[in-house]
């Protein structure tokens, strides 16, 4: 009698446990949803606020094309995003580290707000990247252990990936890149 | 005539365009005017007396690869003080819609501009985004020169308006001497062959035919053949009792292409259509190669109908077999040919087409100032 309330109670330990398991792992992949769609958010927010910039009339017009095409190709990539934004990324360090860019856009109406709204966009790219990779990380994590596995808790969800692209604002060998505070190189 | 050319892309780094800038400057320096060319520049030190250096290109991803390119207020500033102390009569902007130096310099000045576009590019749904920011600049060319049709309709596709077509020069004399590869063309004669291996186009399995016919009656003829391409798979072609007849290059440098035109008795142009112009015909000839070629229209006008070159039915080995043979066994024929060759090539000699694109200048600068800068 004993032995049979025993085996009862340890299945249903057993099946709180792997629903405990299974919650988890749909509450990760929530996690997952909710970063990359901010990701995305950022990536649109960056892109548009370099193509202001390249039609602000504040660039010389060699500098505008680069911004507005490396821009524009971040935009117009529906899969297989990574490259065109890292392009953009390698893009906007290019012209921002041209000798004289801040300069001439000292005193120019306008030109410290866009900058500004640039940095910050750039700067949530950084962060929200952060974010959704490490979401990715933790999924995947709980979805490798073996009852995971065995039981297809994750269930038909696909497995998340990782987002990699270059996006530090500071060239490569210098400091800021260390830092969790990018800024669009000086 | 006091003209400022403008190159984009850096002088240093070898290029259709830099080449192109180098012989017209020359031409047009040899024709008694005052040139003065500003380009991007690695080492300022190794730039002929009349390149001005604008600066260093930058890598920055530009057209889905990575391009060495001069902008910012730097080379901006460059391109201006050397519009405002150049004084001259016209400004002439090379692939003024690249992101680099001439746009700048259509940017800055105020006065006569011919621009000249190079390249075919293929990108219309970028071009949109970056229209608006190139036509202000662009709007002050004054006219427009295209070197190819694949670049006029380029241009009158994505930028609209027209050009006029001027295609690219041979720098004759930079051909017209030169020690062939050693060892060639030996005692049993020698036929040549220019061009991607493995682009169907350019007509390499029609001159292999040929070959095979005309080596099995002349056991030392050989086949010297230069261009990229997989040399393996060429090898591959080539039929077993001829294959160590045919030597095969791959890609050759400027230097060992020119070598390479005198190193043979008789130059094959096989190609099967597509060609426009027939560059690698025009340098066989300004190298006094004797030349065999399929009846193109365009190989047709630069061989003068034939009295400049053999022409062959396009595609047919054979006939391919009987006009390389018919040179290769008259030595006369090849010197009467290869003479009226040098002369025919003439007209697409650089100083040719330098008057060409002279006249274009005499056109825009009549009756305005001196090219100055914006503000």
């Amino acid at each position: 009698m004993t032995g049979i309330f025993l085996a009862i109670a340890a299945a249903v330990l057993l099946g709180v446990y792997i629903s405990w398991r299974a919650g988890r792992i749909d509450r990760l992949h929530a996690r997952v949803d909710a970063a990359s769609a901010a990701l995305d958010a950022a990536l649109v927010r960056r892109s548009s606020v370099a193509l202001e910039f390249a039609s602000s009339g504040l660039l010389d017009p060699a500098t505008s094309v680069l911004l507005a095409g490396a821009a524009h190709d971040a935009r117009s990539a529906d899969t297989a995003r990574e490259l065109p934004e890292s392009d953009l990324t390698r893009a906007l360090r290019a012209v921002f580290s041209q000798p004289g860019c801040r300069a001439s856009l000292e005193g120019r109406e306008g030109a410290q707000e866009l900058l500004a709204e640039l940095e910050g966009a750039a700067h949530k790219v950084f962060l929200a990247r952060q974010f959704y990779n490490g979401a990715v990380a933790a999924t995947q994590a709980a979805r490798h252990r073996w009852l995971a596995r065995m039981l297809r808790l994750a269930g038909g969800a696909p497995q998340p990936e990782f987002f990699e692209i270059d996006d530090s604002l500071a060239g490569p060998g210098e400091d800021a890149q260390r830092s969790d505070m990018p800024h669009l190189a000086r | 005539m006091r003209v400022g050319l403008v190159c984009p892309y850096s002088w240093d780094v070898p290029g259709g365009v830099q080449e192109h800038i180098r012989d017209l400057a020359e031409a047009l320096m040899d024709l008694g005017h005052e040139i003065s060319v500003i380009s991007p520049a690695d080492n300022d030190d190794l730039l002929p007396d009349y390149v001005v250096p604008a600066g260093r290109a930058v890598p920055v991803p530009y057209n889905g690869s990575v391009a060495r390119l001069a902008f910012g207020p730097l080379s901006a500033g460059r391109v201006r003080r050397w519009v405002r102390e150049g004084g001259f009569d016209l400004l002439h902007v090379h692939e003024p819609a690249a992101p680099s130096l001439s746009l700048l310099a259509c940017w800055v000045a105020d006065g006569p501009i011919v621009a000249t576009m190079h390249g075919a590019n293929p990108r219309s749904r970028m071009l949109h985004a970056m229209l608006p920011i190139l036509q202000s600049a662009l709007e002050k060319i004054n006219a427009r020169i295209a070197v190819s049709e694949a670049a006029r309709t380029t241009l009158v596709e994505h930028l609209g308006g027209d050009a006029v077509l001027i295609p690219n020069g041979v720098a004759v004399r930079r051909y017209e001497k030169a020690d062939p590869l050693p060892g060639w063309p030996g005692e049993g004669g020698a036929l040549g062959f220019l061009g991607r291996m493995d682009e169907p186009r350019k007509g390499l399995p029609v001159l292999l035919r040929a070959f095979e016919t005309l080596g099995r009656d002349r056991p030392g003829l050989r086949l010297l053949i230069a261009g990229p391409g997989d040399l393996e798979e060429a090898a591959a072609r080539v039929p077993g009792p001829l294959r160590d007849r045919v030597v095969l290059l791959g890609q050759v440098s400027d230097e060992d292409k020119i070598r390479a035109y005198h190193s043979v008795d008789v130059f094959c142009a096989p190609n099967l259509g597509g060609e426009s112009f027939g560059m690698v015909l025009a340098e066989a000839m300004a190298s006094g190669a004797p030349v065999v070629a399929s009846d193109l229209d365009a190989f047709r006008t630069v061989l003068r109908g034939g009295r400049a070159g053999e022409l062959f039915v396009t595609g047919d080995a054979g006939d391919l077999a009987r006009a390389a043979g018919r040179l290769l066994d008259d030595p006369e024929r090849r010197a009467t040919v290869s003479a009226a060759a040098s002369a025919a090539v003439r007209a697409y000699d650089w100083p040719t087409v330098a008057r060409d694109v002279l006249q274009v200048y005499e056109t825009v600068v009549s009756g305005t100032g001196l090219v100055g800068v914006e503000r």
